[in-house]
């Protein structure tokens, strides 16, 4: 278990629509490290979901990301990669988004918490 | 016989007995351990698990109203979120991850930490140099837009927080749902593995000092008999050997048969 490594992880990432990121990065989380990196995707209608894969991905891998926030919507386009992330580090969280209301039963930790209550 | 499942490797002695049943103590022990552990665990999993479920709702209401302020902005400034995105450099909120001992699993908490950076110089440049506002950074002066600007900044950094306590919930449960996994692997395979082994196997020694026991006393008695024998068969031979050497010192006898005693009367 990566539990030596969480002590440098300090940043929050954002797979997110453009509302959602607006509002995050006015809050402050917007980070660009020295390799011009972002902490944020902005995902439209247009962007191809093997982009979304992609930054997924690139952000679970980074070290210093803690927390990887992404719209629920979004989630659900990637839900296959999503549901098989299972590392405690990023924590991944799904965040609903201004058009798209927050449903608990898609949400994969909650599936977990329904099975495990469920038992 | 006994024992006819599987056990350890060992030679039947009694050393291998004692350390067997020392073995036998010390998985019992550790079983018990393991069980207390998990359950402690398990304790502390299902408070964590209501906690997210709640969370998890709470959230969802504190983006909504977050959603609404970010409306609120678009309504009264325009877009403003290819600035935000072109201004972000350096993050100003940041979270630090503490630690937290749950019966020896580490367990991390994130914390919200704020520096003054440039979240709020993204607004206070945004606003000087797109909207000719007062870069000082104080609400007097400022219009209508740049409030809801700051509102929504203030709205977006709770519903952060609430967020940042989500995922060490969240963090919190995937760890403690992976060390539980593993102590109830531990605790099974003591308890379905290990200690029928050692069970077996202290059986398996048993039966075999009990069949030397055995065998032992049979070779004894077989000893004993064989002894037994020798000796009667030395008894007929001496027996056999013994009367000349008595004919040769009889006379003493025969002389005091011989010889009229007064007192006798036959």
């Amino acid at each position: 278990m990566s539990n030596t490594s969480f002590k440098n992880r300090n940043l929050l990432a954002v797979i997110g629509d453009e509302d959602s990121i607006t509002g995050l990065l006015l809050a402050g989380i917007g980070h660009i490290n020295e390799n011009q990196k972002k902490n944020f995707l902005v995902v439209d209608a247009k962007t191809q979901v093997s982009t979304i894969e992609a930054a997924f991905q690139e952000f679970t891998e980074r070290k210093d990301i803690a927390i990887l926030l992404i719209n629920q919507h979004i989630a659900e386009k990637i839900r296959p990669t999503v549901d098989r992330y299972q590392q405690a580090f990023p924590a991944l969280l799904e965040i609903p988004s201004k058009d798209h209301p927050y449903d608990p039963t898609k949400d994969s930790v909650l599936k977990r918490v329904q099975k495990l209550f469920g038992e | 016989m006994s024992g006819t499942g599987p056990r350890e490797n060992v030679f039947a002695t009694r050393m291998a007995l004692t350390n067997t049943k020392l073995r036998l103590k010390g998985a019992q022990t550790g079983h018990s351990l393991l069980a207390k552990k998990r359950d402690a665990l398990t304790t502390r999993f299902r408070a964590i698990l209501k906690k997210v479920d709640e969370a998890k709702r709470k959230m969802g209401r504190v983006m909504q109203l977050a959603s609404f302020s970010m409306a609120e902005v678009t309504y009264a400034t325009g877009d403003i979120s290819y600035l935000v995105q072109e201004q972000a450099k350096q993050a100003a909120f940041k979270v630090k991850a503490k630690q937290e001992n749950v019966s020896g699993v580490v367990l991390p908490a994130f914390e919200v930490d704020r520096v003054a950076g440039s979240g709020a110089q993204i607004i206070v440049s945004f606003m000087s140099s797109h909207l000719n506002y007062d870069p000082d950074f104080n609400l007097t002066g400022l219009g209508r837009g740049g409030q809801q600007v700051l509102r929504a900044k203030e709205v977006y950094a709770k519903a952060i927080e609430t967020l940042v306590d989500l995922a060490s919930l969240q963090t919190a449960f995937t760890i403690l749902d992976e060390v539980i996994r593993a102590t109830n692997r531990r605790v099974n395979a003591i308890e379905h593995i290990v200690i029928p082994r050692l069970d077996n196997t202290i059986k398996y020694i048993m039966s075999e000092l009990d069949e030397m026991d055995r065998e032992e006393f049979f070779r004894l008695k077989k000893v004993q008999g064989k002894k037994k024998r020798d000796t009667a068969a030395r008894d007929v031979a001496a027996a056999e050997l013994a009367p000349p050497e008595f004919e040769d010192f009889g006379d003493g006898p025969r002389d005091l048969l011989s010889s009229k005693d007064q007192d006798v009367i036959f």
